[in-house]
């Protein structure tokens, strides 16, 4: 291996938390080394360097591992200059954290409820919650992107709802995201699924549809 | 209005996670409001209005200004009054290892005692029960790491957000073991985080602040009790 690689990435090319390391070491301009890994046969160097989670994303900076997505996003900001991927003031950074965790709480868990739950009821519950919190994001959306004129921490944890998300429904045959409920966020997707870098990172739909079809319309009985 | 200075800590006696906010404040020597919400009975328009989103303590009010999670009102903290004792580390890296733990905390351990907390059924509360300890089981191992290192607090020397994240957590575990006739942290499986949990106790910042366990069972039950009737009531 060249000794100048400093930076590895461990992922999968469909992953929504990947994509979020992704983003951020392009936005920085850090070359770096994507490893792909199999989530059905994980690799030696993925589980050594993740031994609690035992998953992607990985990043390794000189061989040390920083896992967790969003905390991956925050190392990757501050260890290298270039654009800000949090703002500056400690009360913006506070919100930024703040957005972004509530897609993790709470849009994440619900759109699996919604798609994947065995139990009519609990897909039922999964889809108000989506809505709600749906709901408030679209209320919090006020300029171009959640952090203003360019993309930061919440418009990058929120990809998953620009891209994944439209994918997800038309697996399953849910309607609970569109754009004519949420139109800001909709004009959001698009503007961010168009930024350059996100661009170079998002992978191919059709084979993800195909993927999401097989893992989720199993869990589902038919409509 | 308040001034731009003025803190406000909307909390309970009873809560982790407001413990959490008043260790960092403690730790910046800082004099503030500290507001109790009575969350078992009903929420002040305060709070509704300061995290519309959530509507839970706490919340921290600089100003006008509300900060809500306690993982980010402790960062928040940190940052804003960056003069005094450091709650995160200053190396990048050792930031990461410190968010990373903290969010393993609450992700699993946390999440794991609220389950064994609300679980009727005896063998689902067991399995959480056994969640908790793997937790333990693993911090027990990050921590040994730190003493190898001659050092007290997973934060190094002096606490850290590890150390008030997880250590904030400590009544209620000692509650759930009460409840459950089940000690969890032992010295035989723990000698780490025994000794650590009662330096974190007796830290100059933390001692007066953790509520007795006998009242945080009592409360416990109330809870439970609250949550049953509005389950019923559905």
């Amino acid at each position: 291996m060249a000794s100048n690689q400093q930076v590895k990435l461990l992922g999968v090319k469909g992953s929504p938390f990947v994509a979020r390391a992704e983003i951020a070491l392009k936005l920085k301009g850090v070359q770096y080394e994507f490893i792909h890994e199999s989530l059905s046969n994980k690799s030696d160097l993925l589980l050594k360097n993740n031994p609690v989670h035992k998953k992607v994303p990985v990043l390794l900076h000189n061989d040390k591992p920083v896992c967790e997505s969003l905390v991956i996003v925050e190392y990757i900001d501050e260890a290298w200059t270039g654009s800000t991927i949090l703002p500056s003031d400690p009360y913006h950074r506070a919100q930024a954290r703040f957005w972004s965790k509530f897609v993790d709480d709470k849009v994440f868990p619900a759109v699996f409820k919604a798609a994947t739950n065995p139990n009519e009821k609990e897909r039922e519950q999964g889809g108000e919650e989506l809505r709600e919190s749906l709901k408030i994001l679209e209320n919090e959306l006020k300029g171009k992107f959640f952090n203003g004129d360019s993309i930061g921490l919440v418009d990058i944890a929120a990809l998953f709802i620009a891209f994944w998300l439209p994918i997800i429904q038309e697996a399953v045959g849910l309607d609970l995201y569109n754009s004519e409920k949420y139109p800001k966020l909709d004009k959001w997707g698009q503007e961010i699924m168009n930024h350059h870098v996100v661009k170079e990172v998002l992978p191919d739909r059709d084979p993800l549809l195909a993927f999401f079809k097989g893992r989720f319309r199993s869990n589902t009985p038919s409509k | 209005m308040a001034s731009s200075n003025h803190l406000k800590l909307l909390g309970g006696w009873f809560s982790p996670f407001a413990l959490r906010v008043k260790i960092a404040l403690s730790i910046k020597s800082l004099v503030y409001e500290d507001i109790e919400e009575d969350t078992l009975n009903s929420k002040s328009q305060l709070l509704l209005q300061s995290n519309p989103v959530h509507k839970k303590i706490p919340v921290l009010l600089h100003g006008d200004k509300p900060i809500c999670e306690s993982r980010i009102i402790v960062e928040y903290i940190d940052e804003v009054w960056n003069s005094g004792p450091s709650i995160l580390p200053s190396d990048a890296y050792d930031r990461a290892m410190a968010r990373f733990w903290a969010a393993y905390i609450d992700d699993k351990l946390c999440v794991a005692m609220r389950h064994a907390l609300r679980e009727e059924d005896e063998q689902a509360r067991k399995a959480y029960l056994e969640e908790i300890e793997d937790s333990l089981a693993t911090m027990e191992g990050e921590l040994q790491k730190r003493c190898r290192e001659g050092k007290g607090y997973f934060g190094g020397e002096e606490i850290g957000l590890v150390d008030i994240t997880f250590g904030s957590l400590l009544c209620w575990v000692s509650v759930l073991e009460t409840m459950n006739g089940r000690k969890m942290i032992v010295e035989e499986k723990h000698p780490c985080l025994v000794k650590w949990a009662e330096r974190f106790e007796f830290d100059p910042n933390v001692k007066g602040l953790i509520p007795e366990t006998e009242k945080l069972i009592e409360f416990a039950k109330a809870l439970l009790m609250m949550l049953k009737a509005a389950a019923a009531a559905k």
